[in-house]
């Protein structure tokens, strides 16, 4: 049981630009073992896993392989020393088939240099089959394969290269159950054959189910390793949050009036399944849930992205029906996107420009827009969010992440929302400009406005929320108040079973 | 009433910066076309100073006008991210309908209106097959472009329209002393100008051209924006038939060959982003008017015409090139 370990790395640090991303980190892997890793988002669970592979160099610490100090300068040099990687985004290449995929990089040849294509063939057959994929043709294209198929044929890939440790990245943030399932069967099986497995996943049954310890991270720092036979969830659930929330998280009082949205029986594909809640003025409800849970499409339905297919919302006790996203905005909906890049913001274009796109029909005149007025309104925004730039006519997307944020956050304020949907608020975003941002929530509040904050930061969660929704597989697993919302009771419901009660 | 939100300030207030800064950020582009019109005129008038006469720069501004409302339409569709490459062809086909209505004694006015409308309704279509069925604007307006071309030559033969009744020929007339063409290409380049600029409408279709999913999730209908860029885009197509088909006494079944080329050429060159999102139709205008005087000035000064296909190639991949680093160090 106690092998000595195959790779471990001692007192790893690292910093991107000023920021410690993780301080004196050690962590080691034995063949043959399961190891957890755990922690919240920005813990720096993704930064070890990546030095571990060699996509980054540390900036402190020693990595040892069977005993001896090495150094990886890139992933072939870690590749070489048998460690591999399975990242939650799958890398790839969709229009090459299974074989062409496993081998890709490392192809077999035939005198001459030319690829031994049935040799490719023959052997991805025989990594699938011992991974128990009878059922995957190898000359499928990758683009016609699931999830939990694309990621078996990873995992086909590290063993092509004789992966002594295989690094799994969240491996079932985007599986349903049954492949949840044969994925974890997979693992016991390559453990079985002395493969040392580095298990990242924030859901507990499977930890308990398949680790033999884990080691748990906190804003970058190591916090402890143990077997786990000698914890409990609870336990892991604080180690992983476990600091002073409260003074953190500021949070503004507010007078809670009426309901201002109401929901009942909500659906949208397997992600929204017959949720119901209610909203009122001057509310901060939390929503968590881990990634792939359903939380941002939620939000996604509630703002009509995809629209609801049955089920009903109401506003201010009227029964509306939402389609679009301009139908949600004209009711008083805002939806500050997850990915602000991706939704939130026109990068190329000036702040100006990107504060009024919301609301930029109620000051035009005729068909032209006030152009001072526009602009009179971007300066006060400017100003009231302080917004760090040049000018108003500076790009978007020269601001920095937390500026760019609060941006978005202007375009929806100039709509005078109603209810205020904020996806991942402060994700990407310094801790400056996230206690500013929080400020904000709370002057809103005050001002009655109704603010639905999902975030996968548990902290935040719990320090800004009057109230917390809990989803897990689609289903509301639990609402708890903000008097009885502790890490654990949260955390729990986080990773309810899917078939658990809803609340 | 807004929803206010006061943190206390940190730092002075950030002002709207000054008209010259905006001007030069606004039409960095623009103004660089304009000089080097400007350069151009200057040095070839010394060279030879009868290529400032009424008649070469009429023909310089009239005989291109066309192109360069063709070319408006065609940057508001570069802006919002698509591109149209049936445009020539659709110019084709407008032109002998419009020839054929007049030949054939219907009014005038019927003879003019008629290419507008069916250019609008054409270009709806493609524009609901790029919104709707989602198809890539250039493998749409690919299709459009073989079909109209194939089906003009099929249908005419190749003969030209001729005996065309001189009320109709609009573009060889004149108001307040000023060649109709360059009347229309100045009132059509300022209004769609101001227009693009100053209406929430313009100011979508950037939005889009930029980010489109951004857009739709900020409200946006950017099905319907896409659909509406694409007839008016149509209707310019049609404004630009009027000019091209009544400027000779005969209408060629054979437009101009790459027309639709040199309309994009013309609204890249004048500063509208291949990739969507910027640029202006005062540029696409100016740009237009640039080829024009390279294309005089090379007769001028006794170089061969054929040069000046290869002159604007040049400057499309250098515009281009500046485009792409500028998104680069901006991004």
């Amino acid at each position: 049981m106690t092998a000595a370990p195959y790779v471990s790395l001692t007192g790893m640090s690292k910093s991107f630009v000023g920021v410690k991303a993780l301080k004196d980190v050690s962590f080691d892997v034995r063949p043959g073992e399961v190891h957890a890793l755990l922690g919240e988002n920005g813990a720096g669970k993704s930064t070890l896993i990546k030095m571990m592979s060699g996509l980054y160099s540390p900036d402190a610490g020693t990595i040892t392989i069977d005993g001896k100090e090495v150094r990886f300068a890139s992933t072939r040099d870690a590749s070489a020393a048998g460690i591999a990687t399975v990242y939650q985004e799958l890398l790839l290449f969709p229009e090459l088939t299974v074989a062409e995929n496993v081998f890709l990089g490392n192809y077999p040849r035939r005198p001459g240099g030319w690829i031994d294509w049935s040799e490719v063939r023959a052997r991805t057959r025989a990594l699938l089959d011992q991974l128990d994929t009878f059922d995957l043709d190898v000359d499928a294209k990758v683009l016609t394969l699931s999830v939990a198929q694309r990621q078996r044929v990873e995992i086909a890939k590290a063993l092509s290269k004789d992966a002594r440790i295989l690094i799994m990245d969240e491996p079932t943030a985007s599986l349903v159950e049954s492949d949840v399932q044969r994925l974890m069967a997979v693992v016991r099986q390559l453990r079985e054959r002395g493969v040392g497995i580095v298990y990242v996943s924030h859901r507990m049954p499977e930890i308990f189910a398949l680790a033999d310890r884990v080691t748990v991270l906190r804003d970058g720092g190591y916090v402890a390793t143990r077997d786990i036979g000698e914890v409990d969830e609870a336990e892991l659930v604080s180690m992983m949050v476990g600091r002073p929330i409260d003074s953190l998280f500021p949070k503004a009082e507010a007078a809670i009036g009426d309901t201002v949205l109401e929901v009942k029986n909500l659906n949208h594909g397997r992600h929204v399944q017959d949720l119901s809640f209610s909203l009122r003025r001057g509310e901060i409800l939390g929503v968590a849930g881990l990634v792939g849970s359903g939380r941002t499409e939620l939000a996604l339905t509630l703002f009509g992205m995809t629209p609801a297919t049955s089920g009903s919302i109401s506003l201010e006790g009227r029964t509306v029906s939402i389609t679009s996203p301009r139908q949600a905005r004209d009711l008083g909906i805002a939806y500050v996107p997850e990915d602000r890049g991706q939704q939130g913001l026109v990068k190329q274009m000036a702040i100006r420009k990107n504060v009024s796109m919301a609301s930029i029909e109620r000051f035009s005149s005729g068909i032209f827009i006030k152009a001072g007025e526009e602009a009179q309104r971007a300066l006060d925004a400017v100003k009231r969010l302080r917004v760090r730039c040049r000018n108003i006519a500076q790009p978007v997307g020269e601001l920095s992440g937390g500026n760019q944020q609060k941006v978005v956050i202007a375009k929806w304020l100039e709509t005078n929302p109603k209810v205020l949907i904020l996806d991942e608020p402060t994700r990407g975003v310094d801790v400056g400009a996230k206690a500013e941002i929080h400020t904000i929530m709370g002057e809103l509040v005050k001002q009655g406005v109704a603010i639905l904050m999902i975030s996968s930061e548990l902290p935040e969660v719990l320090g800004m929320s009057d109230r917390i929704l809990v989803i897990s597989g689609g289903r509301l697993t639990g609402e708890i108040d903000r008097a009885d919302a502790t890490p654990e009771r949260v955390g729990m419901a986080m990773t309810a079973h899917q078939s658990g009660e809803a609340a | 009433m807004s929803v206010i939100v006061d943190l206390p300030p940190t730092r002075p207030a950030t002002e709207r910066p000054g008209f010259l800064r905006r001007l030069f950020a606004d039409y960095g582009q623009e103004l660089v076309v304009l000089a080097a019109i400007i350069v151009l005129f200057a040095v070839v008038m010394l060279v030879n100073p009868r290529f400032i006469s009424a008649n070469n720069l009429t023909t310089i501004f009239a005989g291109n006008a066309y192109i360069a409302v063709a070319a408006i339409g065609m940057a508001m569709v570069i802006i919002t991210g698509h591109i149209d490459v049936s445009v020539g062809a659709l110019i084709g086909v407008l032109a002998t309908i419009s020839g054929t209505l007049a030949v054939a004694g219907y009014p005038v006015w019927i003879a003019w209106l008629a290419p507008v409308l069916v250019g609008m309704a054409v270009n709806a279509c493609i524009g609901a097959l790029v919104a709707y069925a989602r198809i890539p604007s250039i493998v749409v307006t690919l299709g459009a472009l073989s079909i109209m071309r194939g089906g003009l030559i099929s249908f005419t033969g190749g003969t030209w329209i001729t005996d065309l009744p001189p009320a109709f020929l609009i573009a060889q007339k004149s108001v307040f002393g000023l060649p109709v063409p360059l009347v229309f290409m100045v009132v059509l380049t300022v209004l769609a100008a101001l227009w693009m600029r100053y209406s929430a409408f313009g100011r979508s279709l950037y939005a889009i051209g930029g980010n489109a999913e951004a857009a739709l999730a900020t409200g946006i209908p950017v099905e319907r924006r896409t659909v509406a860029v694409f007839v008016i885009h149509g209707a310019f197509a049609g404004l630009a038939t009027i000019l091209f088909a009544t400027q000779l006494q005969v209408i060629q079944s054979t437009v101009p060959p790459n027309l639709e080329l040199t309309v994009i050429t013309a609204a890249v060159i004048g500063g509208v982003s291949i990739l969507g999102g910027s640029g202006t139709v005062i540029g696409s205008t100016l740009a237009t008017i640039l080829f024009a005087t390279i294309g005089s000035a090379l007769i001028f000064v006794n170089v061969s015409a054929y040069w000046l296909r290869a002159v604007i190639g040049l400057l499309i991949l250098a515009t281009v090139l500046a485009d792409m680093l500028r998104r680069r160090g901006r991004l």
